[in-house]
């Protein structure tokens, strides 16, 4: 393996999704040469999701042709400290991009605000219900960074995305319409709503009849032709249903590849490299300064790449190994809760209902968009009162038909056999008439719940892989029970035929064959103290100050959204630290 | 090409020859030696596809750089940085004018050097391969004088006195001013970096090697002085003509040739044919004739971004707006709108337009618009409704309404509208196959960096298909042109399969 050395960039930026796209487009723009490094391939729109291949469910949705390739990578997974690991084979629980774009090609589009109190979780917490609420193990962190702080760069990225929705807080005033527990916005959003489907027609009404608050979902799919503040295009949304696990052929879902590289790629201090795949930062001797990245090119050569600047963009579970190979940063320690590097890993539980209906009421579920349907949130962070329930957290609740896809989006009464002529006639006789309601929960950070090297398993690279260790906490249990009750309620007020409810309940354990949501967060947490965090509230290395780490490793726990819309925002406004502060005096921002 | 072939061909520049330069060729003596005796007025589009085919084939020396030319992101090749520092206000000039006349396209093979020539040059005569005009010593143009610059550009003669092939513009470049010339001197000495790619020969067969012969041709086409304000007109018209026949040599696409080469007219004075659409390179070079129910604006906006309101630049014109267009000034490019919009429709065109309304405004007026609702509404309705007994209405829903819309009429900037288009209503169907059959992308411009594209579907639609589903297009939401029928999309297949293998 031939070690060859590059010559020196200002800033390199480990993987290329969203987050790398942004850091790209505002470290150019601040006149720095930027290098990306991404392990995948290169991708765009024309040719790789043109229609009407892209809409292949086998290649795409089953056999994951988005996906990272977990024949050389991967990470292992098991319940608690005294398990054995073993490493996650086939794609399930979550699934993880690769290439150009990276996630952000095959995501959905749902894009969400963090709530105000959430980003304060602990301080709230304690505030309306007392220390002695937060239960014992419960890792509970304020994230060091307020809503107000990083308004303008939700809005950033709104703007950036074609944002379809209905604000529901213009400036402190509450719209009809919109979302009333979000935080204030400053501006509507640039795009209208969806339109809506009779699913969500039926879920608005039935909330509204118990006195919830729905609103529109703002979606990430345009609901109209669109151009950005770059001059990028976005197309109108059609409501094909192949979003999730898709790229998008209409142009109409954000992603790197519709909202930035267009500008971006054409920048000449910019560059990408692909098929680059970092097995470490480099640090100098005193290990305080990264001097740069080490990868592995398409060829098998080591190659080092000098760097003034490192910025970590890879996946969450990327950005943490990274860390951890590179020696930046206290390793967690679980038996003491101490050292920062792999705690506060958390995910999130989801819960729901299955609706059949009469045919009186066809829902087309063929006619889907990866962020269009009703929400509720008056279950979601603290916009209720969770004293008498004993539990941290909450979900959104939401009807959204993001599809109808013939293998992985057709649900069946309980009862209809899974083979054969009854289960032909199952599907005939329900496809229409489907509709589903769920409870997306937040997952709050637990001392036993921590990322860390395997001892045993390595990739393709001979690198250490990657070890989850992850269970379901008794909190969350509460929560499910909760709020899936709430989904049930507003379920049943939409007159369904007949419901089948999917509920965790004490005692299931964490089973990654089943998707659940690719919503993995943590184990680089951002702070205020360095004690708990692994990153500041800049997402800047406590330990290695020109390292910063993006993406939702820095989540001190999850929450009940989708993580885009915070993801991308602390990048921009990681971005514009960098860009006003550290360039002018590169060093430890907090 | 057979020997009697080549003898038959290489007879035909005597004949031409004999005629008045001066004078536009008529469209019949130029058709007599390819074409069939029993045209009609009644002709299918794909007679007429085939037929100017032919006459292309025959006719067209002049041809457009693949798509893929040079280092490109989005068919646009990168330039390279000045090498003198910017504030250098002859050298900007010089840039500017170098991206006016599209040098760069021509100049550069794929992935070598900007400048450096190498791309072979497709045309009926033979292959030419363009050469290295970057400052290099003894491979490129760095030891020519002005003078020889000059010579260069207006005669066709390089720095040995050897006549170059007219696939170089010079007939239209004769018409730059001195000051022009000096600034692009300029700029191909200082402002762009030698390269010493060596030059490949060009090889073409007798007669055409005796480049004796083209002198014979520069005496008959090539103007004797630079361009000169028509008195009568504006200076915005006047800046217009100006880059139109000169450096922007639009012509040498939209007009067609004559069996020697030369475009049938090369001037607004030479008559009607002039900028009266083309075929070229397997594309249809639409009229730039009939452009009333174009604005001002709409034109700028199509040459600076590569899209407009009405439809979008595809194929070599996405390249002429990437690599040239995008980078001319407002007012420029306002002046080339208004001197295309002072050409009158020729009555071919008229023939061609896209729908039977009195006038060949076919987007603006409130008479064409009313005229169409109906028709427009009936196919919208139907598409809607899921009502597909028209043949191609299936395979339209299937494949191309997520884009274009049951309305047809896409969406603004970003997918074009099929009803009323002119490229959709052509007479010629050439470039409406060939979209179909490979796709097409806008070029990625700064000021529309998106480089949306429509994929290609050969692999997906036969012959008939696209066949039917071009026939519907043509006859929906008011268009209303001739049938394309199975043979003719098979020829453009056939031929787009043997222009590949040839690459």
């Amino acid at each position: 393996m031939a070690i060859l050395k590059k010559p020196s960039v200002d800033a390199v930026l480990v993987g290329f999704g969203w987050t790398g796209a942004i850091m790209g487009i505002e470290l150019t723009a601040a006149g720095l040469n930027v290098l990306a490094l991404e392990r995948g391939e290169a991708r765009d729109t024309a040719p790789d999701f043109a229609y009407p291949r892209i809409t292949d469910e086998l290649s795409y949705g089953i056999r994951g042709k988005l996906f990272q390739n977990l024949a050389k990578e991967t990470v292992t997974v098991r319940h608690m400290t005294a398990d054995v690991a073993v490493p996650y084979r086939q794609l399930g629980s979550f699934l993880p991009g690769d290439g150009v774009g990276g996630a952000g090609v095959h995501w959905n589009g749902q894009n969400w605000r963090a709530l105000p109190d959430d980003l304060r979780i602990r301080s709230r917490t304690i505030e309306r219900y007392g220390a002695k609420f937060i239960p014992e193990g419960m890792q509970l962190q304020d994230w060091g960074v307020s809503y107000e702080e990083l308004e303008p760069h939700f809005d950033q990225f709104e703007k950036i995305c074609g944002m379809s929705g209905k604000a529901g807080n213009l400036q402190g005033k509450l719209q009809a319409g919109g979302n009333p527990f979000e935080g204030p916005r400053v501006n509507e959003f640039p795009l209208p709503p969806m339109a809506a489907l009779n699913s969500a027609l039926l879920f608005d009404k039935a909330a509204r009849s118990l006195g919830l608050h729905p609103f529109a979902q703002a979606s990430a799919n345009a609901s109209r032709a669109y151009t950005n503040p770059h001059g990028a295009q976005l197309g109108p949304c059609n409501f094909c249903g192949f979003c999730e696990r898709f790229g998008c052929y209409n142009y109409a879902k954000a992603s790197p590849q519709t909202t930035l590289l267009p500008t971006l790629m054409k920048r000449p201090n910019f560059e990408l490299r692909t098929r680059a795949h970092v097995i470490r930062v480099n640090l100098a001797a005193d290990g305080k300064r990264a001097t740069g990245v080490t990868y592995i090119d398409a060829q098998g050569n080591e190659i080092e790449q000098p760097a003034d600047l490192v910025v970590l963009c890879a996946y969450q579970f990327h950005n943490v190994r990274l860390l951890l190979l590179s020696n930046i940063g206290k390793k967690y320690d679980p038996a003491t809760a101490t050292g920062v590097v792999g705690r506060n890993y958390a995910y999130q539980m989801l819960g729901g209902a299955s609706l059949f209906f009469d045919k009186n009421q066809p829902m087309n579920p063929f006619v889907g968009a990866g962020a269009s349907g009703s929400v509720v949130d008056d279950f979601d962070g603290d916009n209720f009162d969770h004293g008498p329930l004993g539990f941290v957290g909450g979900a959104s609740i939401s009807c959204i038909n993001t599809g109808g896809r013939p293998i992985q989006q057709t649900s069946l009464p309980t009862g209809t056999p899974n083979w054969g002529a009854g289960w032909k006639r199952g599907i005939k006789d329900n496809y229409l008439y489907t509709a589903g309601v769920s409870a997306q929960g937040s997952v709050m950070a637990h001392r036993g719940n921590y990322l860390d090297l395997d001892p045993t398993y390595k990739d393709i690279y001979g690198q250490p892989l990657l070890r989850m260790t992850f269970d379901w906490k008794p909190n969350e249990f509460a929560m499910t029970q909760f709020t899936v009750g709430k989904a049930v309620e507003i379920a049943k007020a939409m007159g369904p035929r007949e419901l089948k409810v999917n509920l965790r309940k004490p005692g299931d354990h964490y089973d990654l064959r089943a998707y659940q949501s690719t919503h993995n967060t943590g184990g680089a947490p951002m702070g205020t103290d360095p004690e708990t965090s692994a990153v500041n509230r800049y997402l800047q290395s406590w330990d290695v100050p020109n390292v910063f780490v993006m993406g939702a490793s820095a989540f001190p726990q999850n929450f009940g959204y989708n993580p885009t819309g915070m993801v991308t925002a602390l990048a921009y406004w990681s971005a514009a630290a960098i860009r006003s502060r550290y360039l002018k005096s590169p060093g430890a921002l907090a | 090409m057979s020997w009697l072939k080549l003898l038959a061909v290489a007879a035909l520049p005597l004949v031409v020859f004999a005629q008045d330069a001066g004078q536009p060729i008529s469209q019949n003596a130029s058709q007599t030696t390819d074409q069939t005796s029993n045209q009609s007025s009644n002709q299918s589009a794909d007679q007429i596809t085939q037929q100017k085919a032919r006459q292309a084939a025959a006719a067209a020396f002049y041809a457009p750089p693949p798509a893929s030319a040079g280092s490109t992101q989005h068919g646009v090749i990168a330039e390279p940085a000045l090498i003198v520092p910017a504030g250098d206000t002859l050298l900007e000039k010089g840039r500017y004018l170098a991206r006016a006349g599209d040098c760069i396209s021509c100049h550069t093979r794929p992935g070598g050097a900007p400048f450096a020539g190498g791309l072979s040059l497709k045309t009926p005569f033979g292959t030419i391969v363009s050469t290295n005009i970057t400052p290099h010593k003894t491979q490129g143009i760095g030891n020519y004088t002005e003078e020889d610059f000059v010579r260069l550009m207006r005669h066709g003669k390089s720095e040995d006195g050897q006549n170059i092939y007219p696939a170089m513009p010079y007939a239209n470049f004769a018409r730059l001013s001195d000051g022009d010339l000096q600034a692009l001197y300029a700029y191909f000495m200082k402002g762009v970096p030698a390269a010493a790619q060596t030059n490949a020969t060009t090889n073409l067969p007798w007669p055409f090697s005796v480049r004796a012969l083209v002198s014979v041709w520069n005496r008959l086409y090539v103007p004797t002085a630079p361009y000169a304000p028509e008195p009568t007109q504006s200076a915005e018209w006047n800046r217009g003509a100006y880059l139109v026949q000169g450096l922007g040599h639009c012509g040498a696409c939209h007009t067609p040739r004559s069996v020697t080469g030369a475009e049938k007219a090369s001037t607004e004075k030479g008559g009607k044919l002039f900028l009266s659409g083309a075929i070229i390179d397997g594309w249809y070079a639409q009229p730039l004739r009939k452009l009333s129910s174009w604005s001002n604006q709409d034109i700028v906006d199509y040459l600076q971004t590569g899209r407009s309101r009405h439809t979008a630049a595809f194929g070599a014109m996405a390249e002429v707006v990437g690599n040239s267009t995008q980078h001319m000034t407002t007012p420029d490019l306002t002046a080339v709108a208004v001197y295309l919009k002072s050409l009158e429709p020729t009555p071919l065109d008229a023939s061609s337009a896209s729908s039977t309304s009195t006038t060949s405004s076919t987007f603006t007026t409130a008479a064409a618009i009313t005229t169409t609702t109906t028709a427009t509404t009936v196919t919208a309705t139907a598409l809607r409704t899921g009502d597909t007994r028209t043949a191609g209405a299936l395979i339209y829903l299937n494949n191309c309404s997520a884009c274009h819309q049951s309305s047809g009429q896409g969406v603004q900037r970003t997918f074009p509208s099929l009803a009323q288009s002119t490229t959709v209503a052509a007479q010629d169907a050439t470039s409406l196959i060939r979209i179909v059959l490979q796709g097409a992308a806008m070029p990625s411009t700064t000021a529309a960096p998106s480089a949306l594209a429509m994929p290609g579907f050969d692999w997906r639609l036969s012959d008939a298909n696209v066949a039917d589903v071009l026939t519907f297009v043509r006859n929906s939401w008011g268009n209303q042109a001739a049938a394309v029928n199975a043979q003719s999309v098979a020829k453009v297949r056939s031929d787009l399969a043997t222009s590949k293998a040839q690459k």
